[in-house]
């Protein structure tokens, strides 16, 4: 193609190769050598990289490399050496009472940094990014356990074995359905609920007269009190929650409340023993143990 | 159009129709309770409905014999009708999953609706329906002009194109019933995959066919790209597709890959999806279009030939850098990398190569938006092959992996790339196709031009500044060694760049519709002259003399 069988372009001067395609022509123009000196650029950079890393197949294995590296034993590593750092407060979690732990506030700042990230993303899809809970997840911060004395290690200990769930020391507690399984008919579900509510200090619904309260008071005597306590302050060796304070974790008003009644109630928390290291639970408790109501 | 077929290509037409109305009652039949049995009724519809459009002109007199000396562009005319229509589409439902990013509520509690079964409505809608299309037009008008022979025959371009969108329609049906194989890119089940494979051979032949037909000594660069396009597309369509369906009539299959090399073997056809169905077909669009619009010689004739086997040697190898710092062996890492970096000189040998060809012709780029767009698609493709070997590299890419930096990439190169060739393209061709003197409103499309630009600029640095926040945010610690951020963090700084998105997309897919419009003012202004036979006196046109202006 280097023989000039075509006319020279105006604007360029340089031939057309002669050839023509439906009025397209091609100039004759030689490779510009920016080209040849960045094809060889890439390729030394590439023959760099294939003498120091693993590259070419061989029949049975391939070259390793002169720096002798393998992102395997790379990131292994890596994952060693960062634990090996961290292992200065780490180490401390894990070996000291959770109770000196607390009382070491710089020992916490660390503590509370990685477990908000913990908590975030393995506990927020129920319980909210600030642990406020919601709609039949606890919040956190009210220090309204339903299990155990709240403590770091009561709480390690329902995060490592969950409520209700598969694992097989769960914590477990059910609710009973006493309207949809006919223990209770609906005017003593009226009644109950109408003193339950009656006891942390509601506003009556409508109908919620005092005589309806005190037949409450007999319901919840033979019916509840077993669990929830003759004074309905709850049982947290049951997961029976208390029924005299503020927090109610499937609503307060009169409809939810009939409905927990009717319907019964069994809350579910995952265990997560088998997903976080002991270190992340401890951390997860201490953080958890920590928390405090946020500002509204 | 069908007048323009003899009887008995019709009638053979209505019998593969009959065929395939077949095989749909078959699928719908045999595939009750299974959403095999809706894509069967997709396809039976489809097939009963050209079959109706074969009929009406069933008895319509033979096709004069003088149509065999002109170029035969009805399908290419069709094509670019289906290639706007799918544009809308593709670029809509885009839109709608940027949206659902930043207002996730957007569902509707639907499962069709979901972000998992629209995201490849879009994905497809864009690069087989938009881009697809596009390359089957333009590829039958660029082959018969630069062959100066008229397609090898007249039924199986229209098998190819009316097949494709088969394709294409089966595709987006079966992703809103849940139907994938949940292969990035090549999502369509086993049924789908084999029709394409059909389609695809069929256009191969007919290219090879109307090749061997050419008038020309040698074969021009734009079907050199063509050809690779055809070729490789349909190796890396069987290889990854090679799957057991569970039975006849079920739609769900089984790879024939698992693990790693499973893996492997999606991200060698992903990247070469990318190489040879986006580039490989786009350049060959721009090789004509592109000259051709600015009225220049190519730059340089040699500069194509290192560029095209350049490209087409080192894609191949470049696909495992999708994999990097996986299970995937480390030494396939080290070569896709290093080939990816590679793979830079002959891109930018490209892009070069069309700009340069611009020297001489930029009084045109400033007047004329659709001279423009093929401009900017050449400083895009530029652009988004030097961040794709950046990329490529471990240590960038393991900043850059998993996030919306990716995300942006692609649509530099999608956006900025192949949908303003595409639409220069289409905005050369139309007037061509049409016999019109130019589009239908010049100020539309210089209207388009600037959405698309800003379309294009707004998406992409929203996806970077996303993209590498997130990336950082992933991998800052605090002073204990412990990760700073939850996850939840890091989607709570992306959320103003998703909404950025979604207007740079809305944009974008606004400029689709201006193009729409304009693309079918300009068939209406053509039709209305020819019902007023204000052309009726043309002169035919011999083969052999049709040389400038397509």
């Amino acid at each position: 193609m280097s023989s000039y069988t075509g006319k020279p372009d105006p604007v360029t001067g340089r031939a057309t190769t002669g050839h023509e395609w439906n009025g397209i022509e091609e100039l004759e123009t030689p490779i510009p050598r920016l080209v040849f000196f960045f094809l060889g650029a890439a390729f030394l950079f590439a023959v760099i990289c294939w003498i120091l890393y693993p590259t070419w197949p061989l029949v049975w294995s391939y070259t390793r490399g002169v720096l002798g590296t393998d992102q395997r034993s790379v990131v292994t590593r890596q994952v060693e050496e960062a634990a090996a750092e961290r292992s200065a407060w780490t180490a401390r979690v894990m070996d000291e009472s959770p109770a000196d732990v607390a009382a070491d506030p710089a020992l916490m700042r660390l503590v509370n940094e990685a477990g908000h990230t913990l908590f975030v993303d393995n506990c927020a899809a129920c319980h909210g990014t600030r642990a406020t809970g919601g709609l039949g997840f606890p919040n956190l911060t009210a220090k309204a356990w339903l299990w155990g004395d709240g403590s770091p290690e009561a709480i390690e200990e329902t995060i490592r074995i969950g409520i209700n769930s598969t694992n097989d020391d769960t914590r477990a507690s059910q609710m009973l359905a006493f309207g949809r399984d006919g223990v209770l008919d609906t005017q003593k579900i009226d009644a109950v609920v109408a003193y339950v509510r009656s006891l942390s200090g509601l506003k009556p619904a409508a109908g919620d007269d005092a005589a309806r309260i005190e037949a409450g008071r007999q319901v919840f005597a033979d019916n509840c009190a077993s669990c929830h306590g003759e004074e309905a302050k709850g049982n947290r060796d049951l997961g029976a929650p208390d029924l005299t304070d503020a927090n109610w974790l499937y609503g307060s008003d009169a409809y939810s409340v009939f409905t927990t009644v009717y319907g019964g109630r069994q809350g579910h928390m995952p265990h997560w023993g088998a997903r976080l290291s002991p270190l992340d639970t401890r951390i997860l408790a201490l953080y958890v143990h920590g928390l405090t109501r946020p500002a509204q | 159009m069908v007048s323009q077929l003899t009887v008995s290509e019709r009638q053979f037409a209505l019998v593969i129709l009959g065929l395939l109305a077949m095989c749909g009652l078959a699928m719908a039949a045999g595939g009750r309770g299974d959403p095999m049995g809706a894509q069967g009724f997709v396809v039976l519809i489809y097939a009963v409905g050209f079959a109706f459009v074969v009929m009406a002109g069933l008895y319509a007199p033979e096709p004069d014999d003088s149509r065999l000396s002109r170029y035969y562009d009805d399908p290419t005319k069709v094509g670019i009708v289906l290639t706007m229509i799918w544009a809308v589409i593709g670029m809509g439902f885009g839109v709608w999953v940027a949206s659902l990013l930043a207002w996730p509520n957007l569902t509707f509690d639907a499962a069709w609706a979901s972000f998992g079964r629209l995201r490849p409505v879009h994905t497809s809608g864009v690069i087989f329906g938009f881009g697809g299309n596009a390359l089957i037009a333009t590829s039958f008008h660029v082959l018969q002009r630069t062959s100066r022979a008229r397609l090898a025959d007249q039924f199986s371009p229209w098998f190819v194109l009316i097949g494709y969108n088969l394709f294409c329609v089966v595709a987006a049906s079966g992703y809103l019933l849940g139907v994938t194989q949940s292969k990035e890119y090549a999502e369509p089940e086993w049924y789908a995959d084999i029709w394409l494979v059909i389609v695809w051979v069929v256009y191969f032949l007919l290219y090879i066919r109307t090749l061997m037909r050419r008038q020309e000594p040698h074969i021009y660069v734009a079907n050199w790209y063509y050809m690779a396009f055809i070729l490789v597309v349909a190796v890396l369509h069987i290889v990854n597709n090679l799957a057991m369906p569970v039975s006849l009539s079920h739609a769900k299959s089984y790879s024939l890959f698992s693990g790693v090399q499973d893996a492997m073997t999606q991200w060698w056809y992903g990247h070469n999806a990318v190489a040879f169905f986006l580039t490989a077909g786009f350049l060959g669009m721009m090789y004509y279009y592109m000259p051709k619009r600015a009225g220049r010689p190519i730059f340089s004739y040699r500069l194509s030939i290192i560029s095209f086997w350049g490209i087409t040697f080192l894609y191949m190898w470049a696909g495992s850098h999708h994999l990097h710092y996986t299970a995937l062996p480390h030494w396939v890492q080290t070569l896709g990398m290093t080939f990816s970096v590679m793979l830079l000189v002959p891109s930018w040998a490209s892009a070069g190569n069309a700009l340069a060809t611009l020297n001489g012709a930029w009084h045109k780029v400033r007047d004329d938006a659709t001279l423009r767009f093929m401009m900017v698609a050449a400083v895009f493709y530029g652009l988004s092959t030097f961040e794709g070997s950046f990329m490529a590299i471990r240590p960038v890419n393991s900043l850059s992996h998993y996030t919306d930096w990716t995300v942006g990439h692609v649509h530099a190169g999608a956006l900025g790339w192949v949908a303003m060739i595409t639409f220069g393209s289409i905005y050369a061709l139309v007037p061509w196709m049409w016999k019109r003197q130019a589009m239908y409103s010049p100020k539309l499309v210089e209207v388009h031009f600037w959405l698309a630009l800003a379309g294009t600029i707004v998406y992409v640095f929203a996806m970077w500044n996303s993209g590498i926040i997130q990336g950082l945010m992933w991998r800052t610690y605090n002073d204990g060694g412990t990760l700073a951020y939850s996850f939840i963090d890091s989607l709570v700084a992306m959320h103003p760049y998703y909404i950025a998105r979604a207007f740079g997309g809305l944009l974008f897919l606004a400029g689709a519709i201006v193009g729409s419009i304009n693309v079918w003012m300009t068939i209406r202004a053509s039709r209305l002259e020819a019902a007023a036979g204000a052309d009726a006196d043309l002169p035919a046109r011999p083969a052999g003399a049709v040389v400038a202006g397509e």
